[in-house]
């Protein structure tokens, strides 16, 4: 249903629900921050907020990699395997022999273009190649890495355990990845194109654009940040796991959501997905700690929070359409 | 011939033939029946859930049910507490995870027309969800399935489970649904175009509702006999049927943009998938290069099968 129907084509008046919704991600962060500062003081700190968003790096890269292909009206089903396979490459090979490290990960960037012109030329659903890919870089890793084990190169143990004054590195770095992506495809004629392959394939063929360029495109950045993500995450937990990142698929997506990111017309907003990020890092564990839910039910809570977002923000838009 | 070959199930059943063949080569037909009993015995449960599926992605675009593994997860613990290891609580138990598997699906249903949640979405959602009340309620527990009701999933007539039967079965009846009867009709009509169906007067929300109702409660079903097949229940009992459901779908020639749907594929893709990780076991492959060749299997077998129009 909420499906096909180009339902807001051209420009319409500014109106309170749709800033409100533009402000929905921001809110719920905003919400869960609260809630942590009622339920423990000392956790806003720098040293909390470092603590506490010691994983939102690499979900926001994973988020942002995902939103790439969800801008074109994909899905990648598979970008939880390939943060996995990145770290095992990175606390190996990356580690031991870093030209051959190098050399894995640039060949997995363009893996990842190959595949997208082999969804367009063959026009293949994105939803099952990636599953099928999700095996190939699961397997990849575990031959890899059998054992967890492995140690992150020292430059990125420096990069990831950087301290900056005042404000806490998880929060700098999400600001500093939010807004280079915001500008490149928000702000950037070729990026009206591929936000456009979303929105209307058809017209920006049209137009003369090559759609077949816009997917190696998107499937590459969408290598790329899955590469970046992968690299952070090791350069935070040290130690590659060949299931290290295999909850990074559901989070990358829902982080997506929650920042306002439609799945289908090129309707998204990078700014949204990193604070969509943010949001389910905080509220995925030290939230949930804090208000003492049991472990058996913190998975639920997630889902939980999934839906309540979503409720509000088809309240807002019910509104929005109204207006 | 030709005709024959133009049928998009075709191509699943050739596949699963050749996997078939590639392992009794190499093992020089030592064992056949026992792989071909095997085959059977799992196909049985990728082709019920795989069904279900199908059912929700002929739906159109965007509609898929990722609970399956959750709710499946869950089922077979309900079974299993239902039952009790006695013989006379079978049906009551079959009953209980067909009703747990029902609500799931009720339940998704209503998290997508409420809300208006997108339904990988809302599915994905109700899976953390349901995940949660699976390990709550199933924390510990150990029982047994009664020993008529785990003799009764693993039983075989001539080396065939007495499961394949009863799915080849449903199997047909679920072709039968698809192709004649109004609520199948309807489900293809709106996977072709949800908007003209609706003008058509397809009453495109009772279709939606029954479609992941019967999603949910064939996951139900299939948490059920798994845990009578493997004896006993666990949270992750499900876990490898949400690539699998999906799998199966595409491979057997259902379209992913909807309204195309192929009960018999289902089958062939179902015999492919699982003789193909026999023939990997066969071969002595290492579980990492098991995986990555299953994978790169998947998206060969896709490639050579697809180029279906207007998909995602």
């Amino acid at each position: 249903m909420s499906l096909g129907s180009a339902q807001a084509v051209g420009a319409r008046p500014i109106n309170w629900a749709r800033l409100m919704r533009a402000l929905l991600p921001a809110l719920s962060l905003g919400i869960v921050v609260v809630a942590i500062a009622s339920l423990n003081q000392r956790a806003i700190s720098y040293l909390g907020f470092t603590l506490m968003l010691n994983l939102a790096i690499p979900i926001a890269l994973a988020t942002l990699a995902q939103m790439f292909v969800i801008t074109i009206n994909e899905l990648d089903l598979s970008i939880g395997p390939f943060v996995g396979f990145v770290g095992c490459v990175t606390a190996t090979w990356l580690h031991d022999s870093p030209l051959l490290g190098i050399t894995v990960l640039i060949a997995a960037i363009g893996v990842y273009v190959a595949l997208g012109a082999l969804i367009h030329l063959r026009n293949l659903p994105s939803i099952v190649v990636t599953l099928g890919m999700s095996f190939v870089w699961q397997g990849l890793a575990i031959l890899i890495l059998p054992t967890p084990g492995g140690k992150a190169p020292e430059w990125l143990l420096a990069l990831m355990g950087f301290k900056p004054p005042f404000i806490p590195m998880p929060i700098v770095a999400a600001i500093v990845i939010a807004l280079v992506v915001h500008f490149g495809l928000m702000r950037t004629s070729y990026g009206a194109v591929l936000r456009g392959a979303g929105g209307n394939g058809q017209a920006i063929g049209r137009a003369g654009w090559s759609l077949l360029r816009t997917k190696m495109v998107m499937f590459g950045l969408t290598g790329l940040f899955g590469v970046l993500s992968g690299l952070a995450l090791i350069g935070t937990t040290t130690s590659g796991d060949a299931n290290i990142g295999n909850g990074y698929t559901l989070l990358s997506i829902a982080g997506v959501i929650l920042g306002g990111g439609e799945f289908v017309g090129g309707r998204v907003s990078p700014v949204g997905a990193v604070i969509g990020a943010l949001t389910m890092a905080m509220a995925a564990s030290p939230l949930l700690t804090f208000m003492h839910v049991p472990p058996d039910w913190q998975v639920a809570a997630n889902g939980a929070i999934l839906i309540i977002v979503l409720a509000a923000r088809v309240l807002i838009s019910r509104k929005e359409a109204n207006a | 011939m030709k005709t024959l070959l133009s049928k998009p199930w075709i191509w699943s059943f050739l596949g699963a033939l050749v996997v078939f063949l590639a392992t009794i080569a190499f093992t020089r037909g030592v064992g056949t029946g026992g792989i071909l009993t095997a085959a059977l015995s799992l196909a049985v449960f990728t082709v019920i859930v795989g069904t279900g599926q199908m059912f929700v992605i002929t739906l159109g675009p965007g509609n898929v049910d990722l609970s399956l593994p959750a709710n499946i997860g869950l089922a077979s613990a309900v079974a299993m507490k239902v039952m009790d290891g006695n013989d006379a609580m079978i049906a009551v138990g079959l009953l209980a995870a067909l009703g747990s598997g029902l609500a799931v699906g009720v339940a998704n249903y209503l998290l997508i027309r409420l809300l208006r949640i997108p339904p990988i979405i809302a599915t994905l959602s109700s899976s953390f969800i349901i995940l949660s009340i699976d390990i709550s309620y199933g924390r510990g527990l150990q029982i047994k399935p009664p020993p008529g009701y785990a003799d009764f999933t693993n039983i075989q007539i001539v080396g065939i489970p007495i499961l394949a039967f009863v799915t080849v079965a449903f199997s047909v009846g679920a072709a039968i649904v698809l192709s004649r009867l109004v609520y199948g009709r309807s489900v293809l009509a709106i996977g072709q175009n949800i908007r003209a169906a609706w003008l058509a007067g397809v009453p495109v929300e009772r279709v939606r509702f029954l479609t992941y109702a019967l999603c949910g409660a064939l996951g139900g079903i299939t948490g059920a006999l798994l845990a009578g097949y493997f004896r006993g229940a666990s949270v992750d009992i499900g876990n490898e049927y949400l690539l699998s459901s999906i799998a199966v779908v595409v491979i057997g020639g259902t379209s992913v943009a909807g309204g195309k749907a192929n009960v018999p594929g289902i089958w062939g893709a179902a015999l492919f998938l699982v003789l193909l990780l026999t023939m990997l076991n066969t071969f002595g492959v290492s579980p990492g290069l098991r995986l990555v060749l299953t994978g790169l299997i998947i998206v060969g077998v896709i490639t050579a099968a697809g180029g279906q129009k207007a998909l995602r």
